[in-house]
């Protein structure tokens, strides 16, 4: 046995949750992709990129108290790594610096986070499209930032990175936001909860006002939003409509965003069963309240198993510890419950706030499922709507048979550009509910590995060096 | 266009080359950031039509922005960070190993 219990993902859930299980005794192994630990909302955390720490503001910095605990917790972190495969055994598969190694591991903590919902608009494949995560990651390592962007769509992330690039100096040319006024009315409805956390709605006001005050265009209740350029030169406009006009906007830079959804790739190929999330409209896995899922072996914690922001992700990573703990003998239930009721308490406070923000900024229908036939569903291997059409009008049944008649979902991403989209599109074509139309069947290797990669474990020499690579 | 915001002009560099251009970037930097910082906002070509893409998530979900490091290609650019001497080279459709690809096609938004 390599350790008590892997980890995959080095974000909030993964880094509490190794300090957690360390303080209870287990030995602990963590897996992470990124050359230093702090997930996406800490990336780069334990190493700066930019010297005027007012760009990025307090709440990113607040991860590096977390990232020391996580650095001196002694638990064993292989960065650079991508784990492909969890066994039924419970057996690890990765690849690091193309080569691979497994790993045994008593219990699995997956903590893999969130990716941005597909935003796919007509013309959302041109260089020079990306998405505003993608602004935001260049901001916190290596520090760029990109002069008269346009940034599209809803929700706090959005808001935040424009804001952050307010603070660095960088001229904004617009704001198209494409929440609709009636979102306003449903949101009202859960008022209850968003003053539960209205100090998430104080700091977000503090955005708008500054925004507003800086005078970048803001323009409210955007629709038909497309990007126009060409292949070999990129995006080099933006079209849109808004109070019954359309209206252009030159830019060589946009930035889209609807939201953030769990990565479920990992989680879905290692067997866990997951449920159509309707209040978030993404795929969210089966678990019980401490985050274990419907595979004994498999725990879930942080944005993976459902989206509640980064205080609620390394709650839930020390929740899922205190059960896996007791699971492996190492404390009682009594115990658990004891150190847990804190912690419980905390992450329903967070997440009472979410059933607010998700029903104020829902995508609308047309910025989930495209309307225009011509529009990019997959876009590695390019099928369009009306390539999906045509599939459903041949009597194809659902995300799973799209795949025999157009490849939709068989590139590189493997359906996470185009999963979402597909799952709600195959619903409605198909006159079902998207749960029972389904998603893509999902195998490992879940990330493209290359034969010479996979050819290594048989070869012993040539795997990782599992006592020098790449450990901190 | 992106530009650097960190203010940190102090950071060490490292050579590298992009097509077969030489450019000197901060060590830290991805291939992705490389390629953007130095006006670049395409990385590859579709193998299905060919039509030219950039960089999209940044986070290694997308897929799009995969080229070639030291000859072998298929790399993701934003999960591989540059080292001297490191020779990039922009993808045309499929990437096949050990076969310099041909780069004229794919357009730079330059």
């Amino acid at each position: 046995m390599d350790a008590d219990l892997a980890i995959v993902g080095a974000g909030p859930a993964g880094m509490a949750a190794a300090v957690q299980a360390r303080q209870l005794g287990l030995s602990v192994v963590l897996l992470d992709e990124q050359p230093r630990a702090g997930g996406q909302i800490y990336r780069n955390i334990e190493r700066p990129a930019l010297r005027d720490r007012a760009i990025l503001g307090p709440d990113y910095y607040a991860g590096a108290q977390l990232a020391e605990a996580f650095r001196d917790s002694g638990c064993r972190h292989i960065s650079g790594a991508t784990v492909w495969q969890i066994t039924p055994e419970g057996q690890l598969f990765y690849s690091s610096e193309g080569a691979s190694a497994s790993l045994n591991c008593r219990h699995v903590l997956i903590a893999s986070g969130a990716q941005e919902r597909p935003m796919p608009i007509p013309g959302w494949t041109l260089p020079g499209v990306m998405t505003a995560g993608a602004a935001q990651i260049l901001l916190k390592n290596p520090g760029l930032a990109a002069q008269d962007a346009v940034f599209a769509g809803s929700g706090p992330l959005l808001y935040l990175i424009v804001w952050q690039y307010l603070q660095a100096g960088i001229r904004v040319k617009a704001v198209l936001d494409t929440m609709p006024a009636g979102n306003y009315r449903s949101a009202l409805r859960q008022l209850g909860g968003a003053l539960r956390g209205r100090h998430y709605l104080i700091k977000g006001l503090k955005l708008f006002r500054e925004i507003k005050r800086a005078g970048i265009p803001f323009i409210r209740g955007v629709t038909e939003l497309e990007a126009l350029g060409d292949s070999g030169s990129g995006v080099s406009q933006v079209r849109y409509r808004a109070k019954g006009r359309q209206a252009l906007i030159d830019t060589r830079q946009l930035f889209l965003h609807q939201g953030v959804v769990p990565n479920v790739n990992l989680a879905m190929a290692s067997g866990c069963e997951h449920r159509w999330n309707d209040r978030q409209l993404c795929w969210t896995p089966k678990l019980d309240p401490w985050g274990q899922s419907s595979q004994s072996h498999i725990s879930i914690a942080g944005d993976g198993s459902g989206i509640g922001g980064a205080v609620a992700a390394a709650l839930r990573g020390r929740l899922a510890v205190q059960q896996i703990a007791c699971l492996l003998g190492r404390q009682t239930a009594a115990q658990r419950d004891a150190s847990s009721r804190q912690w419980r308490r905390q992450l329903q406070r967070e997440l009472a706030f979410r059933p607010f923000l998700d029903t104020l900024y829902r995508p609308t229908e047309p910025f989930r499922k495209p309307v225009r036939e011509e529009v990019m569903v997959c876009r590695c291997e390019e099928v369009t709507l009306g390539d999906i059409r045509a599939a459903a009008a041949q009597g194809c049944m659902g995300p799973n048979q799209l795949k025999s008649f157009t490849r939709c979902g068989m590139g590189p991403c493997q359906g996470r550009q185009c999963g979402l989209t597909v799952s709600e599109l195959m619903a409605e074509l198909n006159q079902q509910p998207v749960e029972d139309s389904g998603y893509y069947r999902l195998r490992a290797p879940v990330k493209p590995l290359n034969l010479g990669e996979l050819a290594t474990l048989a070869d012993p020499a040539a795997t990782i060096d599992q006592e020098t690579a790449n450990e901190h | 266009m992106f530009q650097d915001v960190s203010q940190r002009a102090d950071r060490a560099t490292v050579s590298i080359t992009i097509d077969g251009v030489i450019h000197q970037v901060p060590e830290g930097y991805t291939v992705a950031a490389a390629l953007l910082a130095t006006g670049r906002n395409a990385s590859r070509s579709t193998l299905v039509s060919g039509q030219s893409r950039g960089p999209y998530c940044l986070m290694g979900v997308c897929y799009e922005c995969l080229v070639e490091v030291d000859g072998i290609p298929n790399r993701q650019g934003c999960m591989t960070e540059v080292r001297d001497g490191m020779a990039i080279r922009r993808q045309q459709g499929v990437g096949v190993v050990g076969q310099a690809t041909e780069q004229q096609e794919v357009g730079d938004g330059r």
